[in-house]
């Protein structure tokens, strides 16, 4: 009783925390196993990332690699679609995948006393999938009328222009969905040729995390994938390997959407690769300016005028250099005024209004006392450690990050804000009400590239 | 099948303040979760999207630390937020074990002396923030206008589930300060809530702090509970143009309370009809006939009545009326011949799975603290995960063949068309064009 409110009670010594051993394996056939013990609830998670995301789409061909991780649980051997869909559901398990810009990560997550049925599964759809024309008919017509109906959606119409205002023509300028007019060239051939050379075992890690002992689960990943074979494509170049185009000058775009009730807006430019050195002090600056709710840009927006339910800042992470931007959905009427001051927060932290000691101490400490929360369930963990595989991290990586945040300081901060922000390069793309939004926006930018909504 | 359990102690202090504690000691976290009993559900016409609002105060400061809820636990390392829905609104931090005192410290401030440090500019600021939520979860996401449209048409005006959580824009921007005060006094107090440790922490120690940080705020009254009966007297049918490029159809009924009999068999079969290409709506639907590119279903569990909601999206080309007569047979179907013995297998495994699924977090929407709240909150026993999973595995191809025919008549719905700007002949045959702001 009667607790001191005069001030806040001190915060203790961080607890320790100790990232669970990854042991490693190759298989014969030249897949790479990781497995990660994980007892707290009778749950295994599989993880099988496959190189090749929706920057491995040939030109012309954008949709191709998404549309292919789509057909893997449209059946395999004697199993159709709707077996499979049953097969999945009496083994209690969620299967899900994810199509990134680098690789495509499949994972299946299940009760431990059906792994075994579980794996062999994720094996069965993955290195033998039925690809049957109907099936593909099917899938193809569903994701062009997804694609239609994302031209209403203002974050999705929003992503799309701007990954192609960063990229061009690059492979990573797309979203993994792809166009309208390249899923109608598609075909079967297309999709059994992507599987074939992709989804090789040289090239894919498979992570199995749960509960279950490192030889249960390196026992598992034999059974069920020493028999995966294929060689990957030879001469392919990885996405992250092209040059993307140079940024242009400041400039302004505008996805017209008549009678909007808000803004969506996008403003930024590329940055760096993942696999910088640079990246603790990134994440720091990236914290300070708009990575959490305490952060100059939402306090900004949010906080201090009411612009919107929220603002943020961010990396979006791949092998390439990836784009940083500023998101937001804002008020129509507010539109000007909300690009304005987001303009003046991002050139801020490299000019006027450097990052200080109290805010690098805020986001260092909401960066590292937390940490050990990302790691609490076996799907965390599988997908923790695809990263490692994803970026060629060592397996300290998880041990390390702490204390490598920890020793940032103001300087390096600023140094990589001088280094990676460019102010005089960012692209302001809003996807809103042009009539209501376009004068005011011109006045600030100049005249605006006018974009299509169409995907 | 293995056993799941999800254990607890729970002491209750003085001033009426519940208290649980659920020790798991593998990650040095503890979730800290606050529940008021208080939601959309408390407010009246005319001033609705007041307990959210709300919510967004709770996060400006109070009394003893003025400079704003986030920075002191962000600083600690700690994961938070809240939540408003129709019956109830939540708190809760993630925190290292370490900043515990933190969290209890910030939690009970707010509790016991938020007013003072309520002040007409953040008031004014959070309105402004609050009404861009709306616009960006509601009115400018298509088909986003739909659950304002059929909350409207499940409940007459004067139900407290006629309106959505996030109120009425027109209400919003009548709001006036000295109205959250008395909110505040109303609903915001020990006897009203109830809080959860979760995590890295020994009980006993757990329970001291509670009662230190929380044991001398005072308590208020309990705020009475809420009775309300309604029925739909015939079938309401519908329509919105929206920003949208295909049509979809909505059927709602009104379906057993959360907890009550027929609720767990509802949530069943919304899986049955339309989770996984298995379940018969999306088979036949987008599946073998190709005639939507998406179905659902869903039993959403509410405190004094829930409802049952089946949606579908037409493919390019394809009718409303097609589609509505192709999940009338379905719905038909399960009505007269119940789930088979294979739906029944499939549903077990998941059951399972699902339960345990809910059992790898401490913390967050859903987590352990979360349900023991649940369950607390509306059960009055946080020993209820036991009663809740028997529920489910005590379901029968009967039982649920009964709760689909008691709810799902063709005589006592809604049905609402949402078809593109212009093209209202897309909508069900009969349907009344409704405007929803």
């Amino acid at each position: 009783m009667n607790v001191d409110r005069s001030r806040l009670p001190d915060v203790g010594a961080d607890p320790d925390f100790r990232f669970p051993v990854i042991v490693r394996h190759t298989l014969s056939n030249g897949l790479n196993v990781r497995t990660v013990e994980h007892h707290t609830v009778p749950i295994v998670t599989m993880v099988v990332q496959v190189e090749g995301g929706s920057g491995a789409d040939p030109s012309g061909q954008e949709g191709l690699a998404a549309i292919t991780a789509d057909m893997v649980d449209e059946g395999t051997g004697s199993l159709s679609a709707i077996d499979v869909s049953d097969a999945i559901t009496r083994i209690g398990a969620e299967y899900d995948l994810d199509v990134a810009p680098d690789v495509t990560t499949f994972s299946l997550t299940t009760l431990e006393r059906f792994a075994g049925r579980g794996a062999a599964l994720l094996a069965d759809l993955l290195v033998r999938p039925s690809l049957r024309d109907d099936d593909f008919e099917r899938v193809r017509r569903l994701r062009v009328d997804r694609l239609r109906q994302l031209k209403d959606v203002a974050p999705a119409v929003a992503e799309r222009a701007f990954l192609r205002l960063m990229y061009g023509q690059h492979p990573y300028g797309h979203l993994s969905i792809g166009s309208d007019a390249a899923l109608r060239e598609l075909s079967t051939g297309d999709v059994a040729g992507f599987h074939s050379s992709r989804f090789v075992p040289s090239t894919a890690t498979l992570v199995i995390a749960g509960d279950m002992s490192h030889d249960q689960m390196f026992d598992l990943a034999e059974e069920a994938f020493g028999g995966w074979s294929g060689d990957p494509l030879p001469g392919w170049v990885r996405a992250s390997e092209v040059a993307p185009p140079d940024g242009p000058v400041r400039r302004l775009a505008i996805v017209p959407r008549d009678g909007a009730a808000q803004s969506e807006l996008r403003i930024g430019h590329l940055s760096v690769e993942r696999n910088t050195p640079d990246y603790p002090p990134l994440l720091v600056m990236n914290s300070v300016l708009g990575g959490q709710f305490v952060s100059r840009v939402n306090l900004k927006l949010r906080e201090e005028k009411g612009y919107t339910y929220g603002a943020r800042t961010g990396f979006d992470w791949r092998r390439g250099k990836a784009p940083f931007a500023l998101h937001a959905s804002v008020h129509t009427a507010s539109t000007a005024d909300a690009v304005r001051d987001s303009l003046e927060e991002l050139e801020g932290l490299r000019g006027a209004r450097p990052v200080t000691s109290a805010e690098l101490a805020l986001a260092k400490a909401s960066l590292t006392r937390g940490y050990p929360r990302n790691f609490e369930t076996a799907g965390q963990v599988a997908r923790g450690v695809a990263q490692l595989a994803l970026y060629g991290l060592p397996d300290t990586y998880f041990q390390e990050f702490v204390p490598k945040v920890n020793s940032v300081t103001v300087d390096e901060v600023s140094r990589v804000a001088a280094t990676y922000l460019r102010p005089e390069r960012l692209t302001t793309l809003v996807v809103g009400d042009h009539a209501a939004i376009g004068e005011p926006l011109s006045r600030l930018l100049g005249e605006p590239i006018v974009l299509s909504p169409e995907m | 099948m293995t056993t799941i359990g999800l254990p607890f102690t729970k002491h209750t202090l003085g001033n009426g303040l519940d208290v649980i504690v659920h020790e798991a000691h593998h990650v040095p976290i503890v979730a800290v979760n606050v529940w008021y009993h208080v939601g959309s559900k408390n407010e009246r016409p005319g001033r609705t999207g007041f307990a959210h609002f709300f919510e967004h105060l709770m996060f400006e400061g109070s009394k003893h630390h003025p400079g704003g809820y986030f920075p002191p636990l962000q600083n600690a390392g700690g994961l938070l937020n809240g939540s408003t829905n129709t019956d109830r609104t939540n708190y809760w931090e993630v925190v290292p074990t370490s900043a515990i005192d933190l969290a209890l410290w910030m939690e009970s401030d707010r509790m016991g002396y938020l007013l003072p440090a309520v002040t007409a500019d953040r008031f004014e600021t959070q309105r402004d923030v609050v009404l861009n939520e709306r616009r960006q979860n509601y009115e400018n996401r298509p088909y986003g206008m739909a659950i304002i449209a059929l909350s409207a048409a499940l409940y007459p005006p004067d139900h407290p589930y006629h309106w959505v959580t996030i109120g009425a824009a027109e209400d919003l921007k009548a709001m006036r300060l000295d109205e959250v005060q008395q909110f505040f006094r109303t609903y915001y107090h020990p006897a009203n809530a109830s809080l959860v440790l979760a995590g890295d922490i020994d009980t006993a120690r757990a329970l001291d702090l509670a009662d230190s940080y929380f044991g001398d705020l005072p308590a208020g009254p309990r705020p009475a509970r809420i009775t309300v009966s309604g029925s739909l007297a015939r079938e309401y049918r519908l329509k919105i143009e929206d920003r949208v490029e295909l049509p979809r159809v909505y059927m709602a009924w009104h379906s057993p309370a959360m907890f009550g009999d027929g609720d767990a068999e509802m949530d069943l079969l919304a899986d049955l009809l339309a989770n996984g290409k298995t379940s018969r709506l999306y088979r036949t639907l987008v599946y073998e006939r190709r005639i939507a590119v998406d179905v659902s279903a869903h039993q959403s569990s509410r405190e004094l009545g829930s409802f049952f909601l089946v949606a579908a999206t037409a493919a390019p080309g394809q009718s409303l009326s097609d589609i509505a007569s192709a999940i009338d047979a379905e719905l038909q179907a399960v009505i007269s011949e119940g789930p088979s013995a294979a739906d029944m297998e499939r549903a077990e495994a998941q059951i399972e799975a699902h339960f345990l699924y809910r059992l790898q977090t401490v913390g967050g929407f859903g987590g352990k603290s979360d349900q023991l709240n649940a369950y607390n909150v509306f059960c009055g026993d946080p020993a209820f995960f036991a009663r809740d999973v028997a529920r489910y595995r005590e379901a029968t191809q009967e039982t649920v063949r009964a709760a689909a025919a008691d709810v799902l008549r063709f005589d006592a719905r809604v049905i609402l068309s949402i078809v593109p700007l212009g093209r209202h002949e897309l909508a069900l045959a009969g349907s009344e064009p409704i405007a929803v702001s």
